[in-house]
């Protein structure tokens, strides 16, 4: 008896092909290849016809649900979206795939498949089919919209502060612009009062306006109009409105507490300054260094308005500050000892007003206060305090010399591309705009890149860039240039060459240049895309 | 002539029925059906027989038999092995094996001279098969499968194996066994022709998925064509004498 395993690795045996008889090399289905195709077709849960859907308006192609995608003839995004309308590929192997020439007007699509399949045991089969597509008409949402004459836009977030000056907004807007969130408007518009955000979505409105309510004190309402409706298909056409009101105080405002709110935070003030305005306010006691939080739903509970803002601040001559030991965070207590900027030189009037602003002035410096002795206001702001004394003067910031800074800085700022209220433009029926919008909006931008440069917070929640007509960008870096061929590419400074006529005054802060982003497009699109704040290089200089 | 038959809806007729030249046995299935193919085709040459083995209906897979002998495997009861006993002709040995493998059709093929067998059965059991069926036993595998019975089938007059057994391979079986081989299928491309074949020198029956060329390389290999029971003893009869001699 022998026990020997013959040896598998051997000449294979030619077999009957089981089906037709044809004599093959045995194969693990033992049929011969057109016996197998004969049996089985691979391709049979794949569909050979389709249609895909085309949008004449926009050239665009539909892909399932709802996005429409432009893509030339015979291109890879093409065959994607013809790939994707495919039911039971996922049954096969997918080897590859590609255009057969059609007539661009035939309005047909040949796609070459080759797919791979496993039939039997260990018997894989490869087919090669072609698939063809229907290209059918079909308007996208916007085209349909456009047909229709229908307004593009279904949702509205109308943005209102009722006060005389646009910081707030002018704010806002950096803040949408660094975050992004005006990539979904269709439009922004500017109104006396505000901003109005146009939306193709409700759900986009809505989410812009939750964005506001976290980076302002805001009360929002929403209200629906019934534009159309099929009573048949019952569908509703509406346009939403978001009304949203941002709290009328801004920073720097001087407020007089209700009663009310000020036991409510701790028995503060009444008498206070504004130092931040976020999702709540920030306020301080300028005597007692004593601050608190207001939040937006306590604010609407006892609504009351600002006793001045910083319209009516005046400029104080600083002659000498005494600091105290009391001191919170930034803050320190000091008596200072000032004129006002009008008196001085003109009369002796001088004054001893107790600040919370010590650490920032010194003598010989400018600052911005109230004067209350001598402002105007309306009573009922006081209404409910029963021996409420007013100081006469609350200093609540420092200040510099008027002058146009603008020349000579470095930096820009990204701006939204809106257009103007025709109430706006009109200037001459109008009375409640007595100067030129333009000139005004000019004038207010320029005081809020100023407070931009003065205030490091402030700057530290938005973006600056880098103004590439001030800062030229250097040709590359310093080691790759050959320093004997060609002088080192540096960053010049071309603005402090020009204006020679301007005396340099070293106490006026500038926004250093490791703040500053690059890639700024001059021709602002609104929806350019912001960078990404982490990619700005730190420079050497 | 080869036949096509199935039990209950399944095409491996060789897992539910052993077949030699002097007996036949069938499972007990749910119809006659099945038994009534055998019936008709043998009843007038060989006893067929209802068998079960150890209470399963997959007696071709769990005994080996030739006209000399049965060799069941122990699982067996008395009860079933009494009444193979009683059923099958005077000079067929049935007798219990005591093999760890028992699935012994699986195990071992045979026909009445030679028998191939799992390289991993016993000694002890290769020494019965050989008292038993009277037969020279060879260790050998195929196509690389130790499992002789189900990948191949092979009568005194000649052999199907499985399809992907090599040539050379082939040679050696058949200058062991002394008959004609030939690699094939069996039900439409299967390769397990043990399972779906079962075969004596004059009749032979295949599952019903088995297409025409198959039957046709079965009648071929087996010489089905004008084999009759009767000329086919003479025939055996020369070559014992061959054997012999």
């Amino acid at each position: 008896m022998d026990g020997v395993a013959a040896p598998t690795t051997g000449t294979l045996p030619t077999i009957l092909c089981c089906l037709c008889g044809t004599a093959i090399t045995s194969n693990p289905s033992n049929m011969c290849v057109s016996c197998i195709r004969g049996q089985v077709d691979i391709t049979e849960s794949i569909p050979k016809t389709a249609s895909i859907y085309y949008c004449k308006g926009c050239a665009r192609y539909l892909q399932p649900p709802k996005h429409w995608v432009a893509c030339e003839l015979e291109s890879k995004e093409l065959l994607t979206i013809c790939i994707k309308k495919l039911k039971g590929l996922n049954k096969v192997k997918l080897i590859d795939a590609g255009f057969r020439w059609t007539e661009p007007h035939s309005r047909r699509i040949h796609v070459r498949l080759l797919v791979q399949k496993e039939v039997f045991q260990n018997t894989i089969l490869q087919q090669e089919f072609v698939v063809e597509f229907v290209v059918d008409y079909q308007q996208c949402d916007m085209c349909q919209r456009d047909a229709a004459d229908l307004d593009e836009w279904q949702a509205v977030v109308q943005v209102r502060q009722k006060v005389q000056h646009k910081r707030t907004f002018l704010y806002l807007e950096q803040l949408i612009i660094k975050h992004s969130a005006h990539e979904d408007t269709v439009g922004i518009k500017v109104h006396p009062d505000g901003l109005d955000f146009y939306f193709m979505h409700r759900s986009q409105g809505i989410r812009f306006t939750s964005f506001l309510n976290h980076v302002v004190p805001i009360r929002s309402k929403q209200a629906d109009h019934l534009v159309s409706h099929d009573a048949n298909s019952n569908t509703y056409r509406y346009k939403y409105t978001f009304s949203v009101e941002i709290l009328p105080i801004c920073k720097d405002d001087l407020v007089v507490l209700p009663p009310k709110v000020a036991t409510h935070l701790g028995g503060i003030g009444p008498l206070v300054l504004v130092t931040k305005v976020s999702q709540a306010l920030t306020i301080i006691d300028p005597f007692t260094l004593q601050t608190a939080e207001l939040a937006a739903a306590l604010y609407w509970r006892y609504p009351f308005q600002a006793l001045m803002s910083i319209k009516q601040a005046t400029e104080f001559f600083i002659m000498d500050v005494e600091k105290s030991e009391d001191r919170k965070g930034k803050w320190c207590l000091a008596d200072a000892t000032a004129a006002r900027s009008v008196d001085y030189g003109s009369n002796d009037n001088q004054h001893f007003i107790r600040t919370h602003i010590g650490n920032f002035l010194r003598p010989g410096d400018l600052a911005l206060g109230y004067d209350i002795g001598n402002a105007v206001y309306n009573d009922n702001l006081l209404a409910g305090h029963k021996k409420l004394e007013l100081p006469d003067f609350v200093i609540f910031k420092r200040t510099y010399s008027k002058k146009n800074r603008s020349k000579r800085r470095m930096w820009r700022l990204k701006r939204l591309n809106m257009e103007l209220d025709e109430s706006m433009v009109d200037t001459g029926s109008h009375k409640r705009v007595p100067m030129d919008p333009i000139a005004k909006m000019a004038a207010e931008q320029e005081e809020f890149m100023q407070d931009l440069e003065q205030d490091k917070d402030l700057r530290s929640t938005i973006n600056i860039y880098k103004d590439p007509k001030r800062i030229q960008p250097a040709g590359g870096t310093d080691m790759d240039v050959d320093e004997g061929a060609q002088p080192k590419p540096v960053k010049q400074v071309v603005a402090a060459a020009e204006d020679g006529e301007e005396e340099e005054d070293e106490e006026y802060p500038e926004v250093p240049i490791e703040e500053l982003l690059e890639g700024l497009v001059l021709e602002d699109e609104p929806g350019a895309p912001a960078p990404v704040p982490g990619e700005d290089e730190q420079e050497e200089e | 002539m080869a036949v096509r038959c199935q039990f209950e809806n399944s095409n491996d007729i060789g897992v539910f029925s052993t077949l030699t030249n002097s007996y036949c046995l069938v499972a007990v299935g749910g119809s006659e059906n099945f038994y009534s193919v055998f019936e008709a085709e043998l009843a007038d040459h060989i006893p067929v027989v209802h068998a079960s083995i150890a209470g399963t209906r997959i007696i071709g897979r769990m005994c080996i038999g030739n006209n000399k002998g049965l060799l069941l495997p122990n699982t067996t009861t008395d009860q079933e092995m009494l009444h193979i006993k009683n059923s099958l002709p005077d000079k067929v040995v049935v007798q219990r094996c005591e093999e760890r493998l028992s699935a012994l059709g699986n195990c071992i093929a045979t026909n009445d001279y030679v028998s191939l067998v799992n390289t991993d059965l016993d000694s002890e059991t290769e020494e019965i098969i050989a008292d038993v069926l009277g037969t020279e036993v060879f260790g050998h595998s195929i196509a690389g499968e130790v499992l002789v019975g189900s990948f191949c089938s092979f009568t005194n007059q000649g052999g199907l194996v499985h399809p992907m057994t090599s040539i050379e391979d082939q040679d050696e079986l058949s200058s062991l066994l002394q008959v004609p081989l030939v690699a094939g299928t069996i039900n439409r491309g299967s390769q397990v022709v043990g399972a779906g074949l079962v075969a004596n020198d004059w009749a032979a029956f295949c599952g019903l998925d088995t297409t025409s060329t198959e039957l046709q390389v079965v009648e071929s290999i087996f010489k089905l064509r004008q084999a009759q029971p009767t000329h086919l003893v003479s025939k055996i009869r020369g070559s014992l004498i061959d054997n012999l001699s």
